[in-house]
């Protein structure tokens, strides 16, 4: 018994230790950046934009002394739930229109500093070394594939726009069976990586950064909405100053030329 | 009542049921087996059983990706040979769910069997009893209990699972929709009532097999301290 107790004791006393040593850590980390920089600006971005903005980061904040870029990836719709219930951010650069229309109705970003900062396509992708039988958005009919991965369209950004895509050519109540629904991009990446799904739609950005998949067709643009990228302020952002800039720099020379480097327009 | 498809519920029943009926027959033989055995790495072989307790869903996921997907090792010979595909299909999803309930039941079957009294099997043993008689007739009534709480511990947890299910069978509405991934995208599209509906519907059903197992077994101790 007194042996059970002691070592019950020494568990719950190393999870105990372990819970403060991490305590510290980031304490000691968070003074260790303010004394080094002013301003430690934080990010949201859709998680499409991650290896862009990683590399714009270094020669930001080389041409920006005292401002220390800070990213929050993930999905847009999350992001700005986050935002709205408090959560510390900046800037957000969503990968949907929606999102930040749902903002600006709120009052939660600096309406007069939103703008769109890049384009994306929609693309149809497989695996690279299958050897497929089609070409075209057009040529998918269930008798060519038995699955096609896609976004989920009520939660996922790419998901809607290839909903609006497969609705405009009449394809998606026919191919209904064969659809898989993603929870993400990467997610639909990743299936036709391994070549379980034939096919895949995803945007052409990310069709960019993965090796394994090649593209077959974009979508025409009339076939969805525009898949714009917009960017704000975020209105209760205590360095409205820095948020402004990193946004210039975005949508400046450098900015524009990071993104087409990953595939957006 | 909401306009809404009730595919998900007997989808997820459909999986959980038979993923319990496997892992039953072979959780009880396998800890059967092992029970009364020692041998060199047998807690080796046990903590790989144990192992999908403890790893993270999306890991359970890849590994049976890895296995099962088109290109895997098993699923690609399965496409070989037999034409058949389990990677997004509801096949997928019970294969998930047998993964993640197995160390459930083997657990629970492997601790009923430790704790039976020995004696008993070896009494039957010297009046003639065959190895399968004695299980049958002394091993498996008595340990009927855990074997028991194995059973709809399995099955809830087959029932739930999510992680590794999304990642194997994909999410198809109408073929590979289970509740609990009709609640995941129905909350992450903001369909709340559909969310709410699935929430109540599954919460009602685990809390109802709960209590019913609690009353089974008390009743059970009941008869046989009386006896």
């Amino acid at each position: 018994m007194r042996r059970f107790l002691l070592s019950t004791l020494s568990i719950l006393l190393t999870i105990f230790l372990i819970g403060c040593s991490n305590a510290k850590e980031t304490d000691k980390t968070g003074t260790v950046d303010q004394e080094k920089s002013d301003v430690e600006l934080v990010v949201s971005a859709a998680a499409s934009l991650t290896d862009a903005l990683v590399e714009l980061k270094g020669p930001f904040e080389e041409a920006h002394k005292g401002i220390t870029v800070i990213y929050n990836f993930g999905s847009s719709g999350k992001l700005a739930t986050t935002i709205e219930n408090g959560a510390p951010s900046d800037v957000f650069l969503s990968a949907s229109s929606k999102d930040m229309n749902d903002m600006e109705d709120k009052e939660l970003i600096n309406s007069e500093s939103r703008k769109d900062f890049a384009e994306n396509a929609l693309v149809l992708i497989t695996q690279k070394d299958f050897d497929s039988a089609i070409s075209s958005f057009e040529d998918l009919n269930t008798a060519t594939l038995d699955h096609v991965a896609v976004g989920e369209p009520g939660s996922v950004p790419v998901g809607r726009y290839t909903k609006e895509t497969f609705d405009s050519l009449d394809l998606w109540e026919p191919l209904q069976d064969k659809l898989v629904l993603s929870s993400d991009v990467r997610q639909v990446l990743t299936h036709v990586e391994m070549g379980n799904a034939d096919y895949g739609v995803v945007y052409s950005s990310d069709a960019f950064v993965s090796n394994d998949v090649k593209v077959l067709a974009e979508a025409e643009a009339d076939w969805h909405e525009p898949i714009v990228y917009p960017g704000a302020v975020i209105a209760e952002s205590m360095h409205q100053e820095a948020a402004q800039q990193f946004l210039d720099y975005l949508t400046g020379d450098e900015g524009k030329e990071t993104l087409q480097k990953f595939g957006f327009k | 009542m909401l306009d809404m498809d009730y595919s998900p519920l007997l989808l997820s029943l459909k999986v959980a049921a038979i993923s319990t009926f496997v892992v039953f027959v072979a959780g009880v033989f396998i800890a059967y087996m092992l029970a009364k055995r020692d041998f060199f790495g047998k807690s080796i072989v046990e903590a790989l059983f144990l192992l999908p307790l403890v790893l993270p869903p999306t890991v359970v996921g890849f590994g049976l990706l890895i296995l099962f997907g088109k290109k895997g090792w098993i699923g690609s010979w399965l496409l070989e040979w037999f034409d058949f595909q389990i990677v997004f299909t509801w096949i997928g999803a019970v294969i998930a769910s047998i993964v993640v309930s197995f160390p459930l039941m083997y657990q629970s079957a492997a601790a009923a069997f430790e704790s039976l009294d020995e004696r008993l099997s070896n009494a039957a043993r010297t009046m003639g009893a065959s190895e399968w008689r004695v299980f049958w007739f002394i091993v498996f009534p008595l340990a009927w209990p855990g074997l028991l709480a194995g059973l709809v511990l399995s099955f809830a947890r087959g029932l739930g699972e999510f992680g590794a299910t999304l990642m194997l069978a994909g999410y198809i509405p109408g073929r590979t929709d289970t509740i609990p991934m009709a609640i995941y995208f129905a909350v992450e599209s903001g369909q709340m009532e559909n969310a709410t509906f699935w929430v109540v519907m599954i919460s009602t059903f685990g809390f109802s097999l709960i209590l019913w197992v609690n009353w089974w077994s008390k009743r059970n101790i009941r008869r046989f301290t009386k006896s």
